[in-house]
């Protein structure tokens, strides 16, 4: 293949990888600027977005766009129902402490990891896409789900930019974010905002994982790299920022893609990694956050 | 209306930092407490906010008990609450701050409406976010905010804390149209002569205990009151 159709094909793959990173980085970037809490579970609910995909698309009757269309509403659902629950029962109980909730949910990561072997078990299962579909570029054809993932992607984070900016909802997130004591004053029920931010981040993280299925397969150690590039992604876009995170995920996204079909995908963690270093040494609030 | 605490005492943690403080405060009127900095005002303030628990004594309005509630059920009960140092939502827009302070009363326009009379200033920023206010503009933000629950009472402290005098006329101007609304006011207020003019009763306040609380009138020719429990 020329360079040109090369390079082309390894955008749109990065493009695919910044989608998914993007919905699971947004959600991390979420529950850390609204709670505090360094989720080092969140890769689990992505993890659990995926298996749960493959669940309700072995139960579900019919064409694969049935099973897949009722994954993306009932696993995001499920996953953020369990999240609600880590966070009256594990979360709340510690106050919120910055430092105990990284290692309880570090607890959580290994129980929810554990307890998927155990029901799961350890095989790799693919889910089929809800459409085959190919599109057919004048140098190679390309998967119309993967456009399907890129979309669907941008429509959701749309709808997470509206929800925080124009609704009553997101504007007492926001607030909480800034002040939780003066919110409390004027009437807003602080656990029960991070109860709901708590579960929308597992949600968005579980969403991308019902999309990557259909590419990669479920597994249950899948959710290791979505943490630690979403970490990437929120670190350099600023902690708390959803439109640094946009930024950042499409700019490791693409050079993920690019880096790993031109060279190797190990290459290309490697200078993602590197970036956040430079990224925390010359500017530890990240590009887009604001001064702490 | 009116909010009574009685033999309040509250702390944080092992501090105990409020030792049975009884305190009333009347609809239309203003009750102010002067004290020297540290000496529990805040504190106080908080507490009756349900921010800081009550370790003993009790907190009623109208004879309905407020001590034990949960924070955020505080402001159901129509008590506003302006904090020291304004604590605006800083990246919030003007509008927005406004509305986190309608929230429990469902932001009725009418509502926002008279608070942006009495503030037209902030008719113009609505759009800005209360970070870029002027310190001023911020306080007014502050008062706004909290007259946005249309509250039965209204806890200030400190508001004109560091502003121009100008600025501090306005805001007590605000105060004399609350006060005539019949709004119960409870302020904290350092100033003597901002004291003199609003106030209608006054309560001292020394290391968590309320030394002296009484009438305004008697005070205006008593300076020694203030020398001996805010050194001025
Ligand atoms: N969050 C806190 N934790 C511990 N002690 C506090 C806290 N806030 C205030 N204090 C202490 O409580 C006492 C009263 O403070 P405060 O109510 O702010 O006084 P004032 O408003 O009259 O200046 C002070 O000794 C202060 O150090
Ligand atoms: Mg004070």
């Amino acid at each position: 293949m020329a360079f040109g159709p090369f390079l082309l094909l390894a955008l749109m793959e990065g493009l695919v990888t910044a989608a998914v990173l993007a919905l699971a980085a947004a959600g991390l970037s979420l529950v850390f600027g609204v709670m505090r809490v360094v989720n080092v579970a969140h890769g689990e609910f992505y993890m659990l977005g995926a298996i749960l995909a493959w669940v309700v698309a072995s139960v579900v009757p019919g064409p694969p766009a049935v099973g897949f269309v009722a994954a993306l509403v009932i696993a995001p659902v499920l996953v953020g129902a369990l999240a609600a629950a880590a966070d009256g029962l594990i979360l709340k109980r510690l106050h919120y402490d910055p430092e105990a909730t990284i290692v309880a949910t570090i607890g959580l990561l290994y129980m929810i990891q554990q307890a998927t072997l155990s029901l799961y078990g350890p095989n790799a299962n693919p889910v089929p896409a809800p459409f085959e579909w190919r599109i057919q570029l004048p140098w190679f054809g390309y998967s119309g789900y993967k456009l399907f993932v890129v979309l669907a992607a941008g429509v959701v984070l749309l709808a997470l930019w509206i929800f925080m900016r124009r609704t009553k909802a997101g504007l007492i997130m926001r607030a909480t974010q800034v002040d939780r004591t003066t919110a409390r004053s004027f009437g807003i029920n602080v656990d029960l905002v991070y109860m709901g931010t708590f579960a929308l981040g597992a949600g968005l993280a579980a969403l991308a994982g019902v999309l990557i299925v259909p590419i990669q397969q479920a597994q249950y150690l899948m959710g290791g790299d979505p943490l630690l590039l979403s970490f990437i992604v929120v670190i350099i876009g600023g902690l708390g920022s959803l439109r640094g995170t946009l930024i950042a995920a499409l700019v490791i996204g693409l050079s993920d893609g690019t880096i790993s079909m031109f060279f190797t995908p190990t290459l290309a963690k490697i200078i993602a990694t590197l970036l956040v270093a430079m990224v925390l040494v010359f500017r530890p609030q990240g590009l887009f956050g604001a001064r702490a | 209306m009116a909010l009574e605490v009685v033999s309040l005492s509250s702390g944080y943690g092992p501090i105990t930092v409020l030792h049975g403080v009884s305190f009333r405060a009347e609809p239309g009127r203003v009750s102010c407490i002067m004290g020297r900095n540290g000496a529990g005002k805040s504190t106080l303030l908080k507490c009756l906010m349900g921010l800081v628990p009550a370790r003993s004594g009790t907190i009623t309005l109208n004879g309905v008990a407020l001590h034990g509630l949960p924070a955020h059920e505080v402001p159901r009960r129509g008590i506003a609450y302006v904090p020291q140092g304004r604590r605006l939502f800083g990246p919030l827009t003007v509008a927005e701050n406004l509305a986190i302070g309608g929230l429990v009363t469902g932001n009725r326009p009418e509502t926002l409406h008279r608070v942006l009379t009495l503030f037209p200033r902030l008719r113009e920023r609505l759009t800005q976010t209360a970070a870029t206010l002027s310190g001023g503009e911020q306080q007014m933000l502050a008062i706004a905010r909290a007259l946005c629950l249309d509250p039965r009472v209204l806890l200030l402290d400190e508001p004109t804390e560091g502003l121009q005098p100008s600025m501090i006329a306005l805001i007590q101007e605000a105060i004399v149209v609350l006060k005539a609304r019949g709004v119960a006011v409870v302020l904290v207020e350092q100033r003597v002569d901002a004291v003199l003019k609003l106030a209608d009763r006054v309560a001292f306040m020394v290391s968590g205990r309320i030394v002296e609380d009484r009438d305004v009138s008697g005070l205006r020719a008593d300076a020694d009151a203030f020398r001996t429990y805010v050194g001025v």
